[in-house]
């Protein structure tokens, strides 16, 4: 009963994310209705400044948005540990503190290994 | 229908739909007048008067131009990937609208006061993410995806250091409820504490969504319209109206954080007899007078600056602080239990 009461709360959650999704479909599906369509082969091909596109888009691209990506998540990772131990810090009193330090610290070398090596850097 | 059927299940499931729909009323209402507000705001500081021809002081402008997207035509190009193409922007919008479900605008007015607010919306507004890429990759348009991949690895960037933003704030209010966020008591030296990171917040959430001076995902004079530029009609509507809710959103989320959500301004009490919504509202159109104002004055950014700043200068900025406000609380014992 408990857990059905806690799951309740995540009904508006829910109901809205439907309508949200309904909203966005019959807006998609009224400007289809309403719109006017005239295509053209030169109208629905993608945009070039006015060449025909000389290759497929889905090409090479630069590695660093792949390491960024990467950085990102070592740190979100990190920060979704701080969530809990933030709130939880009064409970935990100076142990807690001191361990989370200890992570951080770890981190933070590692974070000054990636600074060192360029990693960071976008040239 | 028996009388318990109406009473449990009948009358507070209506109640809800109402509320919903008043608040997505309320937030695409408030997205058709910051456009305008936007275009007026920009109108004063070039010394000209922005729109004026539709309606009085240009008030149906917003009405018209929803009207012109909508009649326009829907362009889906040929080598595109057209499910995921038309699916981004109705996952973007729709992500911009399912936020506003634990943003408390008063005491007690707030759909859902799940426990884990703040998680929730870290949680989606980080899948916005997911439909710039989406966007990006299924237009098949080499503007896009580069578009895209600016727009992403920079809004990834920037949560970061968001999330240790909202850790600090965390350290103080020792809860995820964002109405417990709100009413948490803090001293003026919390709140002196807590100013830097009102500041790099702001900053934040300006790169966060691809607004001035951080807009290069969509830089006209280098990548034309960034991942929007196959798009149109509708489906272009939709990308803006969720990029306008999501400024909208994050003004709220500081006014929820920093600025004390719906409490009267400065602890004032004589002002307490004002409801608490209005001055929520307040707040949030101060915020969102500073993205106005930052589009106005501020040049663009370039892309080594912006990564430099949010990985070199605002995360280690916002990590140190997380020290700082932790041990400050620790060893003064003044953390909340």
């Amino acid at each position: 009963m408990a857990s059905n009461e806690f799951l309740l709360e995540y009904l508006p959650v829910l109901i809205f994310i439907f309508i949200a999704a309904g909203l966005s479909l019959v807006m998609f599906i009224a400007s289809l209705i309403v719109g006017k369509k005239n295509p053209d082969p030169e109208k629905l091909s993608a945009y070039e400044c006015g060449f025909e596109a000389f290759a497929d888009a889905h090409n090479k691209f630069d590695v660093r948005y792949y390491l960024v990506a990467i950085l990102f998540i070592i740190f979100d990772l990190e920060i979704a540990f701080l969530f809990p131990w933030a709130i939880s810090l009064g409970d935990i009193g100076l142990f807690g503190f001191w361990s989370m330090m200890v992570f951080l610290g770890v981190l933070t070398v590692g974070f000054i290994y990636e600074w060192n090596k360029g990693a960071l850097d976008w040239e | 229908m028996s009388p318990d059927f109406v009473n449990i299940y009948l009358m507070p499931g209506l109640f809800m739909l109402i509320h919903i729909g008043i608040l997505v009323g309320a937030v695409l209402g408030g997205v058709a007048y910051l456009t305008y507000a936007e275009r007026k705001v920009l109108g004063a500081m070039q010394r000209r008067q922005g729109p004026m021809t539709v309606g009085p002081f240009g008030l149906l402008q917003p009405i018209a131009d929803g009207l012109k997207l909508l009649s326009k035509e829907t362009i889906v190009p040929t080598q595109s990937n057209k499910p995921v193409f038309i699916i981004a922007p109705m996952l973007l919008f729709m992500l911009a609208l399912v936020s506003w479900v634990v943003i408390p605008v008063d005491a007690k007015l707030v759909l859902a006061d799940i426990n884990v607010g703040i998680l929730y919306l870290f949680a989606v507004s980080s899948m916005g993410v997911y439909g710039i890429i989406m966007a990006g990759w299924a237009s098949n348009s080499k503007y896009a995806f580069l578009g895209a991949m600016r727009s992403a690895s920079q809004m990834i960037s920037y949560e970061v250091s968001m999330g240790l933003i909202i850790v600090n704030v965390l350290l103080v209010t020792g809860s995820l409820n964002l109405s417990e966020i709100v009413t948490a008591d803090r001293p003026l030296w919390i709140q002196l504490l807590l100013f830097p990171m009102f500041i790099v917040f702001l900053i934040s959430i300006l790169a966060e969504t691809n607004r001035a001076p951080f807009d290069l995902p969509e830089g006209e004079s280098e990548i034309t319209g960034g991942f929007m530029v196959e798009y149109s009609s509708m489906s272009f509507a939709l990308f803006f109206l969720g990029e306008y809710a999501n400024m909208i959103l994050m003004s709220a989320i500081t006014t929820v954080l920093f600025l004390g959500g719906w409490l009267p301004p400065f602890g004032i009490e004589a002002l307490a007899f004002v409801p608490g919504i209005i001055w929520f509202v307040l707040k949030t159109c101060a915020v969102l007078f500073v993205f106005l104002w930052a589009r106005a004055t501020l040049p663009r950014y370039r892309y080594d600056q912006l990564m430099r700043l949010g990985w070199k200068v605002f995360l280690p900025f916002t990590l140190i602080w997380v020290v700082l406000v932790s041990g400050i609380l620790v060893y003064t014992e003044s953390l909340p239990k």
